[in-house]
């Protein structure tokens, strides 16, 4: 059929087409060039900057100001923040979205909706909610001050900011999960004999450990990152009620820009060792997800 | 141990899923709840396992009652439509979860926990499997390990929810043969849901016909075939003809055919349908007695059977016979032939409100 030939020598003679159902090269290389460049300008650039900028005096100068007191103490805090935030973040996602995935009772939609509260609400309303809440003038102010209890402008408030801001992570990683999941095993599990917490532990946990660890790592990173909320409640009192956010912003309004710099350069390997974490998390879930699909 | 319920009613919302239902399973029975999607037989097999609770009524285990205690504590073995194994374990600890999970005082050991458990697999002919994921497991092997973990904890009663329904044909009939034989072997009270009537038939002792939340008929599986108590299990535990008449002081008439129908000797001029079953019906080259003439629409040789597709020469209704190869070879019909049908047993059912 020369007719078809002739088509056939057409098509094969197309603008560099690898087949019938992809783009042309030239499609292919322009795509990743704007994805590569849009990765560069706004991801790669400004993190190379960080380090060039802390390292602009020399190593030396780089260890001084990390090692400066109320850089140590801006340290301190943040992992202390975190220690606190996250582990109690960990426990109310795991029973919130337990109690959301396993079991239908009233509210159910309202709790879902008040655990995507913190997202909704900018960081900076989030902080003040607790000032208007627990400040001098605020609703419980006068309570506080009877009591001596110290919430804004000291440590509490901070604690209690970051953990309202962190609060939805590790629930919004669980929940989908553990309904994707069903309840079956866990039936299986009770009519075995099995009660209430050894279900869980045995069951229940084993096949979320992904999820809660992916979801624990984004709640970290936050928790040590956040700024705004942060910022309303703390009071920035050197040494005392500043986290490595607050501190980055106090050394680079006073224009010491290497330090400031230096400190920034231990958030962004925060930040890079998160995204490490993340990808092997992903990847050991992907492998045991071989395990959980069902045979052909 | 026996399993008794009283009067189980069950309401879903608007929904009524089992209206009033009574039954009894002896011990060492092996019973089959048998009906369509929506009969509540899953519902009931549920409530007895305690993983659902009843609006009213009784469970009683061995006279028991058993309604307060809570599903861990029926001590039933239950096995899942869709198995239900534990994905992040391996094969021998799904089968000795049930063990491992009893109370300090009434666990055995280790050694003894593994032992059982490698037992059981042997018993389900899943040996030199016990270190695989269920995810690398057929079908068939994950539904039998569903049941060696199930009877891992010695229960006094197994309930298995359709747990041949996820599987294909040849396996189906596998399993299910190998189960009767298990249940012969261990004598085990045990009630089975399912859907397929052919499934019921081969393997239960009993069958309890569904509908609607309520029991239709409970009897051997003879019983409800060829004596079924009502058209919905007629026309539910095989194909049915219908023949349409009325029916007068014990006697019907059915179009051409005459039939006595003394359980409805009080009938007075009541609109009744007879069914017949097409294995029931005997065809003729020519009339001998009160027949129908039909007209051969289709001839489809199914295996061991030949199915003619007819159709009444008088009002023009759909009929199917069904005849041994050897019976169709001596009449030699094909399609576009007359013949003559009579049924060789038919029943007839007064025309309430049961509609097909």
């Amino acid at each position: 059929m020369p007719g078809g030939v002739a088509q056939g020598g057409r098509l094969a003679r197309g603008k560099g087409r690898t087949g019938s159902t992809s783009e042309p090269v030239v499609v292919k290389v322009l795509l990743t060039l704007i994805a590569l460049g849009f990765l560069g300008l706004f991801l790669v650039v400004p993190l190379a900057a960080v380090f060039h900028q802390a390292f602009e005096k020399g190593w030396q100068a780089y260890l001084a100001a990390i090692q400066e007191p109320t850089a140590m103490a801006a340290i301190r805090l943040t992992l202390l923040t975190a220690l606190i935030s996250v582990p109690l973040n960990l426990v109310f996602g795991l029973a919130a979205s337990w109690a959301i995935a396993k079991f239908n009772f009233m509210g159910k939609n309202l709790l879902l909706t008040l655990i995507d509260l913190p997202f909704a609400v900018s960081p900076v309303i989030s902080g003040m909610v607790f000032v208007l809440l627990f400040g001098r003038q605020g609703l419980l102010g006068p309570w506080m001050q009877a009591h001596d209890f110290k919430i804004i402008f000291a440590v509490p408030g901070i604690v209690l900011a970051t953990l309202f801001v962190t609060f939805p992570f590790v629930a919004r990683e669980m929940i989908p999960l553990m309904q994707a999941q069903g309840t079956e095993e866990e039936q299986a599990a009770v009519v075995l004999g099995a009660s209430g917490w050894q279900m869980f532990r045995r069951v229940t946990l084993p096949n979320v450990k992904w999820g809660l660890l992916y979801g624990v790592i984004l709640c970290n990173a936050r928790a040590m990152g956040e700024f705004g909320a942060v910022s309303v409640v703390s009071g920035h009192i050197r040494g005392l009620t500043n986290t490595l956010p607050l501190h980055v912003e106090i050394m680079y309004n006073e224009y010491e820009f290497a330090g400031a710099f230096a400190v920034a350069s231990l958030l962004t390997l925060l930040a890079l060792v998160t995204l490490v974490l993340k990808s092997l998390v992903e990847w050991f879930s992907a492998r045991g997800m071989d395990h959980a699909k069902p045979a052909a | 141990m026996s399993i008794e319920v009283k009067n189980i009613r069950k309401r879903f919302g608007r929904f009524d899923a089992l209206n009033g239902v009574d039954l009894k399973v002896e011990t060492g029975e092996l019973v089959a709840l048998l009906g369509p999607s929506g009969s509540g037989k899953t519902t009931l097999l549920r409530i007895i396992a305690g993983l659902e609770e009843a609006d009213t009524g009784d469970v009683l285990f061995h006279g028991e009652d058993v309604a307060r205690r809570s599903a861990r504590d029926r001590q039933v073995g239950f096995v899942f439509q869709h198995y239900a194994l534990f994905r992040h374990m391996s094969v021998l600890e799904n089968v000795a979860f049930g063990l491992r999970v009893r109370p300090r005082r009434l666990r055995p050991s280790n050694a003894v926990i593994k032992e059982r458990s490698l037992e059981l697999l042997n018993l389900v002919q899943l040996e030199g499997l016990a270190d695989r994921r269920p995810s690398q497991l057929s079908g068939g092997q994950r539904q039998r390990v569903a049941l060696a973990r199930a009877l891992a904890v010695e229960p006094r009663v197994l309930l298995l929810d359709e747990p041949f329904g996820a599987l294909d044909a040849k396996v189906r009939q596998e399993l299910r043969r190998w189960l009767r034989r298990l249940q012969d072997e261990l004598q085990i009270t045990t009630l089975f849901v399912t859907h397929d009537q052919e499934e019921a038939l081969e393997v239960a002792d009993r069958v309890v016909v569904m509908n609607g939340g309520r029991i239709e008929q409970d009897g051997t599986p003879d019983e409800v075939y060829e004596h079924p108590a009502t058209p919905f299990v007629y026309n539910f535990l095989g194909s049915v003809n219908l023949f349409h008449g009325r029916v007068h002081a014990g006697e019907a008439q059915l179009g051409p055919l005459s039939v006595t129908a003394p359980e409805h000797a009080r009938a007075d001029n009541a609109p009744a349908i007879g069914y017949v079953r097409p294995h029931d019906l005997d065809v003729q080259r020519s009339p001998n007695g009160t027949t129908v003439e039909v007209l051969v629409r289709h001839v489809s040789a199914i295996g061991p059977v030949v199915r003619l597709e007819l159709e009444r020469k008088d009002d023009g209704a759909a009929i199917e016979a069904e005849l041994t190869r050897e019976r169709f070879r001596e009449l030699a019909v094909k399609a576009g032939d007359s013949v003559h049908v009579k049924p060789k047993k038919l029943k007839v059912f007064v025309n309430d409100d049961y509609s097909i």
